[in-house]
């Protein structure tokens, strides 16, 4: 008995090491997302495409989507543009944009000029659905599933690797709704 | 000549004025102020991690200033705004964070590990303690059975007196 006792303080010592070698490859930029498993925030914001419609969470139901936060002013929204382009384009995945705190003159002579990849985009200039869906950073990118529920969050750029694991995900999510 | 002498001391105290070009708002009440000013310190600021939202000037935590100033002047209780900004950004957001089974670890981990140090503490003493009454017992025993034992040859070694000086002598350090 009082053997085994010497080894605990080499025990508590391991465990320690464990945690906090863990904790060295950790992102503390990286937060978890309040709202994963919850519907996507009610709102009421002009569309992009056409400022006279107004658009609501209705507009993001119906499908598996990735709904992808982003404005002019971010520089790795412009560094991302091109992935985008091609899961939106060559792809064809439904892709929701919601151009964040941005103006929309600026926003759509963006899209003019890289190409636009998104099915839908929503203008949300004051960042008051920004701010119910929690972002913190643009560009933030989501999947909402065809209920509109938020199943997952990336914060920062989509690139090809990030893609392949969104895509492995929708097509869980999309699996799971016909089984 | 005067003025340029005193250019360095004025563009000093202009730094000043655009380093405090935070906004202000206007409070109906003082306590509402007062509530704002202690919120702002409690909430803490997502994109920057380690500031709360009173000393960040990143665009989000001005929003969520702006957010906070109007949650209080339409009357929303201190519990309904943390309620309201954790729902969105996580328990990330509150510098204290609430109480809830996943949080218990950080709660009470430090009670647990001190309660456990106690322990050892305890214990150990408690052994020590045991081991030292054993060995006197065990030394009293010798002194006991000694003289019957090996009579012969302590009678004629010790006198009575010696025995009983020695005797003594043992009992002192006990």
């Amino acid at each position: 008995m009082r053997k085994f006792w010497i080894f605990t303080p080499f025990v508590a010592f391991i465990a320690m090491s464990v945690f906090l070698f863990k904790g060295l490859f950790m992102d503390p930029s990286k937060l978890p997302s309040a709202l994963i498993d919850r519907p996507f925030p009610s709102f009421t914001l002009p569309s992009l495409y056409e400022p006279d419609r107004l658009m609501s969470e209705l507009d993001f139901k119906g499908e598996v989507a990735l709904l992808n936060v982003w404005a002019t002013w971010c520089p790795t929204c412009k560094d991302e543009h091109e992935q985008l382009n091609k899961i939106g384009l060559e792809e064809g995945i439904p892709i929701y944009g919601l151009n964040y705190k941005d103006d929309p003159q600026l926003a759509r002579a963006w899209l003019e000029r890289y190409k636009d990849p998104y099915t839908k985009v929503v203008v949300d200039q004051e960042g008051r659905l920004g701010l119910d869906l929690g972002v913190y950073g643009a560009p933030e990118t989501y999947i909402i599933d065809q209920h509109g529920i938020i199943r997952y969050r990336h914060v920062g750029e989509v690139t090809e690797q990030v893609w392949q694991e969104l895509k492995g995900l929708m097509e869980i999510i999309a699996a799971e709704e016909e089984a | 000549m005067k003025i340029l002498k005193s250019l360095p001391f004025v563009l000093l105290l202009w730094s000043c004025m655009t380093l405090a070009s935070f906004e202000t708002y206007e409070f109906s009440t003082t306590q509402n102020e007062m509530r704002y000013f202690k919120l702002s310190k409690e909430l803490r600021c997502p994109t920057c991690q380690n500031q709360n939202i009173s000393d960040s000037d990143a665009p989000l935590a001005a929003d969520l200033r702006r957010e906070l100033h109007r949650m209080i002047e339409a009357g929303y209780k201190d519990e309904g705004i943390i309620d309201f900004m954790v729902s969105r950004y996580g328990d990330f957001v509150h510098y204290k964070p609430r109480i809830a089974p996943e949080t218990y670890i950080l709660w009470f981990g430090p009670f647990v590990l001190l309660l456990g140090g106690l322990s050892v503490v305890f214990f150990v003493s408690r052994n020590r303690r045991l081991r030292a009454r054993k060995a006197q017992e065990a030394v009293r025993e010798t002194v006991d059975v000694a003289p019957s034992v090996e009579a012969a040859d302590l009678s004629g070694g010790l006198s009575e007196q010696e025995r009983e000086r020695l005797e003594r002598l043992l009992q002192q350090d006990k």
